[in-house]
């Protein structure tokens, strides 16, 4: 059993007896990026890329030190090819807006699946609406899987982007992003990872991946809000217009028309997230001193544990993988009887935070036949203890409301 | 305050044995309403003997607190003039702390107690993202009062 109970520490929020299981919504943030960020803002600040002036120059070095951090993070061979939007969101509408709409036509079909976040749902619809292109999507099987025979049949010549989770914010589950990858290659079509989850708890190479574009964000791997990363493969992003325009983003203005500026500041239009670049280069400087294969084999050892211990609770039914193969530490609950609002209020009761709602994925909850789940999931600052907490506080729900009785 | 205030035994008999369930057959005003933060989801359909409410059927997908709330406005507001349902709903929402500043003449030392059954839901204000659950049902009475 891997150890990482020492960093919960480092979480200021974390004090003794709270049970934060809502890091697949967003993370905590260790002290190491809160001073970072404090240091950089007290002693380096000024806008980037456009003073001639020391703290100009300073600025615009630890941004652009920041986006190599994270080229080298992620094994991105070019850091040019990492764009800072403002979180996972832009970076997914940045590839739907500025590709596609340039690369779109009618008749032609986008391939999402069933079980997407709506920051990688509702673009693509948006997109087809604007350009005539069809939106079909990959199904998702009994086990909460993507039904990957169902994908190769829908594949042809047609499909010209194929987009999907690399990892479920609603079942934990972890598609093939690489398998996947290959065959929307070998029709032709452009692949778009939304890794928003996949980044933060799991070794990512995105040459690896062999993805066009890979969305993540700053705020789910222990950095700030504000700050996400689109990276797309040069050739991809070549093919990419600005989806945003103003200042920074151009090369020459006239009152008619502007050229733009290189890859990758013409997809970063207007003052960028400077501070936060700061702290999300904390971030993945943290997170590295633990080590990817370390944090991920954590959340595979906690949704082992808590799946065996969760399955003891009265009513209780987990809606994603009953095992950790291919899986991540996000555990959807449903208990019989008692509704996902009222769990987590009880939880909360006990200093357990869980999500409950439809976590921005009503197609796929629809899929599933349910309205609402509570949400437990994990992150390194997580421990036994908090699956014990959980635990308990599910009990209490059931007997609050005579689940079984 | 404990979950057995938010809990109480009425409200959890009026979430597991909803009253008034169901749709009617020719409904004089209908309205449909979702906490779109949630998914809960609640319809109710009205039908009228002159000026009061003979009939109220609600139908809908949510928590304890939003059908619970559901099912003891249904039986509330059975027989009950529009004018008397407004009163009700104002006393409500003064429950809810939801007011807008005009009294609903409520005993600030029993707030819930001129709301019968209802009184059981003044716990929810103690939980305040739950009070839009709470809440939902009367809205979407609202609505279906406004008519089309």
């Amino acid at each position: 059993m891997i150890d990482l109970s020492h960093l919960k520490a480092d979480f200021p929020v974390l004090g003794e007896g709270v049970h934060f299981l809502d890091s697949g919504a967003s993370s905590q943030k260790p002290i190491p990026v809160l001073e970072a960020m404090d240091r950089f803002a007290r002693t380096s600040y000024a806008n980037v890329h456009r003073g001639a002036y020391k703290l100009s120059v300073a600025s615009t070095d630890a941004y652009e030190a920041a986006r190599e951090r994270v080229a080298e993070f992620i094994g991105a061979t070019d850091s040019r090819e990492v764009i800072f939007t403002r979180g996972a969101t832009t970076s997914l509408n940045t590839v739907a807006f500025g590709w596609g709409l340039e690369n779109l036509e009618p008749g032609d079909r986008i391939l999402s699946t069933e079980m997407e976040h709506h920051a990688n749902l509702v673009p693509w619809q948006m997109l087809a609406k604007r350009t005539g292109a069809v939106l079909d999507h990959i199904p998702v099987t009994d086990d909460f899987r993507l039904d990957l025979d169902a994908y190769r049949q829908k594949l042809g010549p047609d499909v010209k982007i194929v987009a999907f989770t690399g990892m479920s914010n609603v079942l934990g589950t972890m598609p093939p992003v690489r398998q996947i990858a290959d065959l929307a290659h070998a029709h032709g079509a452009r692949v778009v990872v939304d890794a928003a989850q996949l980044v933060p708890h799991a070794p990512t190479n995105v040459v690896d991946l062999g993805a066009d574009f890979v969305a993540f964000s700053a705020h789910k791997m222990l950095g700030p809000t504000g700050i996400g990363i689109l990276w797309g493969k040069m050739e991809a992003l070549q093919e990419t217009e600005p989806f945003e325009f103003g200042g920074e983003m151009i090369s020459d203005v006239t009152l008619q028309d502007a050229t733009w500026a290189d890859i990758p500041h013409r997809f970063e239009a207007g003052t960028p997230p400077i501070i936060e670049a700061v702290g999300l280069h904390a971030a993945i400087d943290y997170l590295d001193s633990i080590g990817m294969d370390k944090i991920f084999e954590h959340d595979r050892e906690l949704t082992e544990i808590a799946l065996e211990r969760l399955g003891d609770v009265p009513g209780l039914s987990i809606q994603g993988p009953p095992n950790t193969v291919d899986r991540g530490g996000v555990l959807s609950m449903i208990m019989d009887e008692v509704h996902a609002h009222d769990l987590a209020t009880i939880l909360d009761e006990q200093e357990v935070s869980v999500r409950s709602g439809h976590h921005c994925a009503r197609p796929l909850m629809r899929k599933l036949g349910v309205t609402a789940t509570a949400r437990a999931s994990f992150y390194v600052y997580n421990t036994e203890e908090d699956i014990d907490a959980l635990v308990l506080g599910l009990r209490r729900a059931g007997e609050l409301f005579g689940v079984g009785r | 305050m404990s979950l057995e205030d938010l809990y109480r035994e009425v409200i959890l008999d009026h979430y597991r044995t909803p009253r008034n369930k169901g749709h009617l057959d020719a409904p004089d005003a209908k309205a449909q309403g979702v906490n779109p933060l949630c998914g809960d989801d609640i319809t109710i359909e009205l039908a009228f003997d002159g000026d009061k409410v003979a009939s109220v059927a609600i139908d809908g997908q949510g928590c304890s607190i939003s059908l619970s709330s559901a099912s003891m406005m249904s039986e509330a507001i059975k027989g009950k003039s529009r004018a008397q349902i407004e009163a009700l709903t104002a006393k409500f929402r003064g429950l809810m702390s939801l007011d807008d500043g005009t009294d609903p003449g409520l005993d600030p030392d029993r707030p819930g107690a001129a709301l019968g059954d209802l009184e059981a839901l003044q716990g929810v204000r103690q939980y305040p993202v739950r009070i839009k659950c709470a809440s939902l049902a009367w809205n979407v009475l609202g609505e279906a009062l406004a008519g089309p």
